[in-house]
């Protein structure tokens, strides 16, 4: 024996009144975790469900069961139309952004194209551009009355018509499939990174020519993920509210998402009729999810994964290289320096006008002062602020905890709170509002109206966002890790604060970045949870496009552009230093 | 001072069908000792070690360190594995890489209750270190050292916290070969020195042997023989233990009698005297084990008195540097020998044989 033996000489009585003490901490933890979920996640669900077979309640009508709302919602000519516009816009969208992610990803992956180094950094751009900026500056860029281009062409060859219609299905197509390419550009990029290099080789010493390679290797076994990412882009695409709002509502094309937004807007706000299509579109996005789910599943069938470090040697594909290079470049010009230069132009003029000689003499940064000065300017800042920290702090440190239960322990049921986590990204942005407001306003805790019904709805949003950060890191802790830290001694409350939570830190910081850069972002469930006082910045920009003020707008999208980036380039740099990797 | 009885330990599948463990798991370690579980890949060490460490939960039996129970299914008594206070060593190591050495070996002492003062501490852990030389790399990342290197990390940190037990679990096998005999022998001294009561587990027959006191071999779940490696090696009690420690040939005979204190078997290769090891009927069917090196070889006359003669013929041999092996064929029967390799007799010239009655081993039917 070395030393004196640390327990040995405990009695056994008392060792068995130790072990009578069952209750740990991490017991009440788990049930505080699963209530908290089940509350965040299930309940605001049921009170739209019931809500939408309910009448609207006026003053002498109580509100009583209907079928109506389904009726409408499915039923009559318009929603015919509604249900059309809705699936065009998204088959449209998510098929446009998957061609140029895909066709990006291989050039960037594969080919000897120039400028690479610069891909990445310059796809992930619009992902941090907030949706209604973009689509703003595309107004600016296409419309028929204002549009750059359009006056630009009609100037060049003397045309009556103009060219470009933003306003219209396929305007919403081309700008909101501009905007989520990266999104396809990542996950297929993904893909071809983790697949067997020498799968490829094997098909060029057969002699297979680098475009059969591309078309019978490459994205054959691509596939899976490719299909994957065409229905995370059709979800995107369905749930998307900026751009039908901005786009298709002045010209009367309705997708879901404005219908609900018009169905509460309407005077009285007829909040069944939006329950209803929101429960429409709950249903598409539930077969969206189910059948990605699967397709990530069965993925292991293809898994192509070697875990070999090495990289394919690029395909030289000659004199195409330029061409490849051009698209690239003209992909960034329309992404992001036309859309930025183009707010930038205007954020100069005291009011709208398009770039021309006359126009380039009243520039002035006056616009900038007013946004400065304008009434609730820094209140939106300090809101944003508060959501978009306290938002991703309590999601990350939540779902840590749902992710070592899910993933360490076998309690019974764990799937079911892995379920629960996740089932917000069947949620619309919209249609998560909607679902918070009905439930808070007839379960009144007080939180209806303030900032804090945001913050509930932000938490909700985007659980499943800090599931997939902290589970990717989780399954890479082994669990002898775990367990020598209990052999060593720690409870588990200190071997999950020593031991798990730093381990787990790298995934918590990105994660915890990404929430901020979305929250900062979100309009679709803010637009039906604030109230005058409790603005956050994207809902100024509402405002501002509401009212008319494209100057204003102009110049307040560039200052937050301008911030976000600086706002990564501090974490960059900041998590190069201390060594935490980002993705 | 750890006495494990009946210890039963099961897994299940997704239906709750039982699938695999240890069953029945029965025997004691004096203060101070080495005891290996040894048996293949799958037989249940790993289960049998976890479930003395506690991280996983039997279904049945007593397990007591020193005169403290740890578990019992009778007395519902179950001590979590923080509180054991046993020190481990996992196969993987399981060195914190958000750690340095100097952090992973310290962490056992602050989690004690009562945790010590920082000095204190300083002190224990650098001892540690030191006594398994890795005080000069004190202040380096985890994530930096080699794999020997981290070994004697994670026997440090199972070493600080002067445990009542330690359990190592085939410490020695993510090591490659040179490194592996130098860290038995360190391992080795480690224990003695400190006098550290000690469980191991293996699949590695020439570790078992070389370090142990005593060895439990395992099979399918269950300890088919205890004993010192000697007795393990010269007296396999089954044809599973004869078969997996050490190569051996086996020989079915008929038992005729008695002749003496020795027992007359009749088999395939001729009459065999056998030391009895029990007395069975004449008639009944017995097997045999004979080690390859207890079958004598000469070109002569066996010299040797009271063994056992036969003669063969050399069928095939093999030099293997400090030994040479023969295949012998005997009334059509192949055996393997091993002889000292200046014996020059060529194949299918003729040999003798001379087998000592105590090397000729009665197994257990199974
Ligand atoms: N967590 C587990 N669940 C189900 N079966 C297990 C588990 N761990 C080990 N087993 C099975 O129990 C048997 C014994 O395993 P183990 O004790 O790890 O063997 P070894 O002797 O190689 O250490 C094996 O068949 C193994 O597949
Ligand atoms: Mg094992």
């Amino acid at each position: 024996m070395v030393g004196t033996s640390l327990a040995g000489d405990e009695s056994v009585v008392d060792t068995a009144t130790q072990v009578k003490r069952p209750i740990e901490i991490k017991w009440f933890l788990i049930g505080a975790v699963i209530l908290v979920v089940a509350w965040l996640a299930l309940i605001p669900l049921c009170f739209l469900v019931w809500q939408s077979f309910m009448t609207t309640a006026t003053l002498n009508q109580p509100a009583v069961f209907t079928l109506e709302n389904y009726e409408r919602a499915l039923g009559s000519a318009d929603s015919l139309r509604l249900m059309g516009n809705s699936l065009q816009f998204a088959f449209g969208t998510s098929l446009f952004a998957l061609a140029l992610g895909t066709f990006f990803a291989w050039v960037n992956e594969r080919t000897n194209t120039p400028f690479k180094s610069l891909f990445f950094a310059m796809s992930i751009i619009p992902l941090v551009i907030p949706g209604i900026l973009f689509t703003a500056s595309w107004i600016m860029i296409a419309s028929p009355q204002i549009g750059i281009f359009n006056l630009v062409l009609k100037d060049l060859f003397g045309l009556s018509q103009p060219v470009f219609n933003i306003y219209s299905l396929p305007g919403m197509i081309w700008v909101d499939g501009l905007h989520y390419a990266p999104v396809a550009f990542l996950m297929v990029t993904a893909a071809f990174r983790a697949m067997d290099p020498s799968l490829e080789e094997s098909a060029m010493m057969s002699g297979a020519p680098v475009f059969q390679i591309a078309r019978r290797i490459t994205l054959k076994l691509a596939w899976p993920a490719i299909l994957a990412s065409f229905l995370v882009l059709f979800i995107r695409a369905i749930e998307s509210f900026e751009v039908p709002a901005l786009l298709g509502l002045p010209v009367g094309i309705q997708v879901f998402t404005s219908a609900i937004y018009e169905a509460v807007q309407s005077y009285p706000s007829n909040i069944g009729l939006a329950s209803a299509y929101a429960a429409v579109l709950l249903v598409l996005t539930s077969v969206a999810i189910y059948y990605q789910s699967r397709i990530s599943s069965q993925g292991s069938r293809y898994s192509t994964v070697t875990g070999k470090g090495f990289r394919p040697r690029m395909l030289d594909i000659g004199r195409w290289r330029y061409l490849t290079g051009g698209l690239f470049i003209l992909y960034v010009v329309l992404v992001v320096a036309l859309p930025f230069l183009v707010l930038f132009w205007a954020s100069l003029q005291s009011y709208y006008a398009a770039p021309s000689m006359a126009a380039l003499k009243n520039l002035s940064f006056a616009a900038y002062g007013r946004v400065l000065d304008y009434p609730g300017f820094y209140t939106s800042v300090w809101n944003s602020t508060v959501l978009a920290l306290g938002g991703a702090t309590i999601v990350m440190l939540l779902t840590s905890v749902i992710c070592w239960i899910t993933i360490k322990t076998k309690i019974p049921g764990r799937w079911l709170l892995d379920l629960l986590a996740s089932m917000p990204l069947v949620f619309p942005g919209i249609v998560l509002g909607l679902a918070t407001m009905i439930f808070y306003l007839h379960f009144d805790i007080g939180i209806y109206g303030t900032l804090w019904i945001m913050m509930v709805a932000y938490v909700t949003k985007f659980l499943p966002y800090g599931m997939r950060y902290n589970s990717t890191s989780m399954v890479q802790i082994h669990k002898d890790l775990e367990e020598s830290a209990a052999m060593s001694g720690a409870s588990w409350f200190a071997t999950f604060r020593r031991v798990v939570f730093p381990l787990l830190k790298p995934g918590l910081v990105a994660g915890f970045i990404y929430i901020v850069v979305v929250s900062v972002r979100e309009l679709s469930s803010s637009i039906l949870l604030y109230s005058p006082g409790n603005e956050v910045l994207s809902i100024m920009i509402w405002e501002f496009w509401q009212n008319g003020q494209y100057v204003e707008l102009s110049a307040f999208g560039v200052m937050m552009i301008v911030a976000l980036f600086c706002f990564l380039m501090v974490v960059q740099s900041v998590s190069k230093r201390f060594g935490i990797s980002e993705n | 001072m750890l006495s494990v009885e009946k210890l039963t330990t099961i897994y299940r599948d997704g239906s709750g069908k039982q699938v695999a463990g240890a069953h029945d798991v029965e025997f004691s370690v004096p203060t101070g000792q080495l005891f290996t579980l040894l048996g293949p890949s799958g037989c249940g060490k790993t289960t049998t070690l976890r479930s003395i460490a506690g991280l996983e939960r039997p279904s049945a039996g007593t397990i007591r360190a020193g005169n403290r129970m740890v578990y019992s299914s009778d007395m519902n008594v179950f001590v979590p594995p923080n509180q054991r206070q046993f020190g481990m060593v996992f196969q993987s190591y399981a060195i914190w890489p958000h750690m340095n050495v100097f952090e992973n070996a310290a962490f056992p002492l602050q989690m004690r209750r009562n945790r010590p003062a920082a000095t204190e501490i300083r002190n224990k852990v650098m001892a540690c270190l030191e006594a398994v030389s890795l005080d000069h790399l004190a202040e380096r990342e985890a994530t930096k050292l080699s794999g020997g290197q981290q070994q004697r990390l994670a026997l440090a940190r199972a070493l600080v916290m002067e445990p009542q037990l330690l359990l190592l679990d085939e410490p020695l096998s993510n090591l490659d070969a040179k490194l592996r005999d130098k860290m038995r022998f360190e391992l080795k001294r480690t224990q003695r020195d400190l006098g550290l009561t000690t469980i191991y587990v293996t699949h590695d027959q020439s570790e078992a042997l070389a370090l142990s006191h005593e060895i439990a071999v395992m099979n399918q779940g269950r300890i088919v023989q205890i004993g010192s490696p000697r007795d393990i090696y010269e007296r396999p009690a089954t044809s599973f233990v004869a078969d997996f420690i050490g190569s051996t040939n086996f020989i079915d005979g008929t038992v005729r009698g008695m002749s003496g204190e020795e027992l007359v078997v009749d088999t395939s290769i001729g009459q065999l005297r056998v030391e009895a090891r029990s007395r069975p009927a004449p008639g009944a069917s017995i097997s045999l084990s004979i080690r390859p090196e207890d079958l004598h070889l000469s070109e002569g006359a066996p010299t040797e008195q009271g063994f056992n003669r036969l003669s063969g013929v050399v069928e095939a041999k093999v030099f293997l540097g400090e030994v040479l092996d023969f295949r012998v064929e005997i009334n059509g029967v192949s055996l393997l020998a091993r002889a000292h390799p200046s014996l020059r007799t060529h194949v299918g010239e003729g040999i003798n044989i001379a087998i000592d009655p105590a090397k000729c081993t009665m197994l257990a039917t199974q």
